[in-house]
């Protein structure tokens, strides 16, 4: 009877085992696609940053327009990857902010047909413009479910989370057009 | 001559700059010229009539804080008709390294340029200066004037070249005349101080520290103070019973601070260092106020040496407790002092910097065949 017992304790631990370890397999996952969609977000909003920087530097817009957006994108590079998180959304929502008032401005689509290569020019950024806000929502999407995920119970008594870092929100102005 | 200013900021802003240009174009407009400014402004508000408005200034991000400029193909349009029409002998583009009117004005435009630098280039900007776009404009500029030797310095260091020193002028006509604010000077006198009390470099507290010796053998005695900062830390320099003869202004507009410069019997400058002019000590002595002032060299210059405002030792509270009240006590001095002020202060008047202006409008003309047309 006892073998019964104890027998039936171990196949609840290995169980319980089996379980917690798979939820751990399946946090570590989500930690991973997190570094994914960061890496995406990145690449990203340097395609932009580039884009931005080649029409800015193409002369084929007026002086002041160009030498906003040089600005906005230099601001964008500085001090690289040790920036804190917050002032590198603030760049690049500011890098946001200076096209949109470049783009918006009275006249600027009809100049464009006056000058070769412009247009492209302005359509690449907007293309790089629209994947940074998409690569935003998957990545602050995937950083919620992994939040969300860290803070079930298990996770918490059993530490599964481990040394992985707490992954934060991207938040930043990346709307382009007022539409 | 026929003089084109372009400002890069928005004209319904009050900014240094601005008025810069405004008192600028109106001095050069009192010596017989033609004088139109090019900015952006609303054309609907009431403008003065030698402005060209360019619409609205558009708030955009640049330089680490959001600016009210105008750019973009249509302001380039508005430059180009303002250049043609304007036919002038000379253009003139105040901060041609702001991105907006006057770098598309240097750009748009072919011949005599004069540009004026005010404020000291941070290092980041000036490496975009010297490429792309921003190059080619600013090397068409025949004559560059820094109105501060920090602006200058940055210039040539970074850009090479050189650079005239004209610093900015002081419009004495806004001082002269004023009411005094509505019970002020008062029964007792007044001391009057003007600048942030939170920057220890204006020196309030060598200023409080002297009240402190001087308020408890003259009753009446009160202090005036305006600009930006916290009354409370102030007040709290301050011994408790004194502390109800203090009033705070706190940041004025220009007509308050005239008001509050003709409402004291003695304007104080207690700086204790970092003034390479002292504009509001000038603005002080253009409104006739007797000047108590740390010596430093700026001071000493403006003051002539002592004999237009009396000096006091940098720093000590004691000796300015000393100078102030000797200065209360003789209303004689205080009136011989106003005048002398008064007469001083020209040598730093508009009309003087303007004249200074010009003789470099006149010398950048000098090489050139052609006025100041489109460039193709």
């Amino acid at each position: 009877m006892t073998l019964f017992y104890v027998a039936l304790v171990i196949l609840v631990v290995v169980v319980m085992a089996v379980y917690v370890s798979w939820r751990a397999g399946r946090l570590d996952r989500l930690h991973h696609r997190t570094d994914g969609a960061r890496t995406a977000l990145d690449l990203a909003l340097v395609r932009r940053s580039s884009g931005a920087y080649e029409l800015a530097s193409s002369g084929l817009l007026d002086p002041a327009t160009s030498l906003l957006l040089e600005d906005a994108v230099r601001r964008t590079k500085e001090n690289g990857s040790q920036r804190a998180v917050f002032d590198r959304e603030l760049a690049e929502s500011d890098l946001t902010r200076a096209l949109r008032a470049a783009f918006t401005q009275p006249e600027f689509r009809q100049s464009l047909k006056d000058n070769d290569g412009a247009e492209e020019l302005v359509i690449a950024v907007e293309a790089a413009a629209r994947q940074v806000f998409l690569a935003r929502k998957f990545y602050n999407d995937i950083v919620a479910r992994t939040l969300e995920a860290r803070r079930r119970p298990l996770v918490r008594v059993f530490r599964l989370a481990g040394h992985a870092a707490q992954p934060v929100f991207f938040e930043m102005d990346d709307v382009l057009t007022d539409e | 001559m026929r003089i084109g200013i372009a400002c890069p900021y928005s004209w319904d802003v009050p900014g240094g700059v601005q008025s810069h240009i405004r008192d600028l174009a109106e001095a050069l407009i009192d010596k017989g010229h033609d004088v139109s400014v090019i900015a952006p402004a609303d054309d609907d508000k009431p403008l003065p009539g030698y402005v060209v408005p360019t619409g609205a200034a558009i708030p955009v991000p640049y330089n680490g804080s959001v600016a009210r400029l105008s750019f973009g193909p249509l302001s380039l349009n508005r430059v180009r008709r303002w250049l043609r029409d304007g036919n002038f002998d000379v253009l003139h583009a105040h901060e041609p390294t702001v991105p907006s009117l006057s770098l598309l004005a240097c750009w748009a435009a072919s011949g005599p340029i004069v540009a004026t630098v005010h404020t000291a280039m941070p290092k980041s900007r000036v490496l975009l200066a010297t490429q792309g776009v921003m190059r080619s404009a600013l090397e068409k500029i025949d004559g560059r004037i820094a109105v501060s030797e920090a602006a200058r310095t940055t210039l040539v260091q970074h850009l090479g070249g050189d650079a005239v020193l004209i610093p900015n002028g002081v419009a004495t006509h806004r001082y002269r005349d004023a009411t005094p604010l509505p019970g002020w000077p008062g029964e007792g006198a007044a001391i009057g101080f003007l600048g942030r009390m939170d920057e220890p470099r204006k020196g309030l507290a060598v200023l409080l520290r002297a009240f402190e010796v001087l308020a408890p053998r003259r009753p009446g005695l009160r202090l005036l103070i305006a600009g930006p900062g916290d009354p409370a830390d102030a007040r709290a320099k301050l011994p408790a019973a004194l502390r109800d003869r203090v009033h705070f202004l706190g940041e004025v507009s220009e007509e308050q601070k005239v008001q509050a410069l003709h409402s004291v019997d003695i304007f104080c400058s207690p700086n204790t260092g970092g003034e390479s002019f002292g504009i509001v000590t000038a603005e002080a002595m253009a409104a006739g106020a007797a000047i108590v002032a740390s010596d430093l060299d700026a001071f000493r210059m403006v003051l002539r040496g002592g004999t237009a405002g009396e000096l006091f030792r940098n720093g000590d509270a004691a000796d300015l407790a000393r100078v102030a009240g000797a200065l209360l006590d003789d209303p004689g001095r205080r009136a011989e002092l106003s005048v002398a002020a008064v007469d001083a202060v020209r040598a730093y008047d508009w009309s003087v910097v303007a004249r200074e202006v010009l003789s470099v409008y006149e010398t950048v003309v000098l090489g050139r065949k052609a006025t100041v047309g489109v460039a193709t």
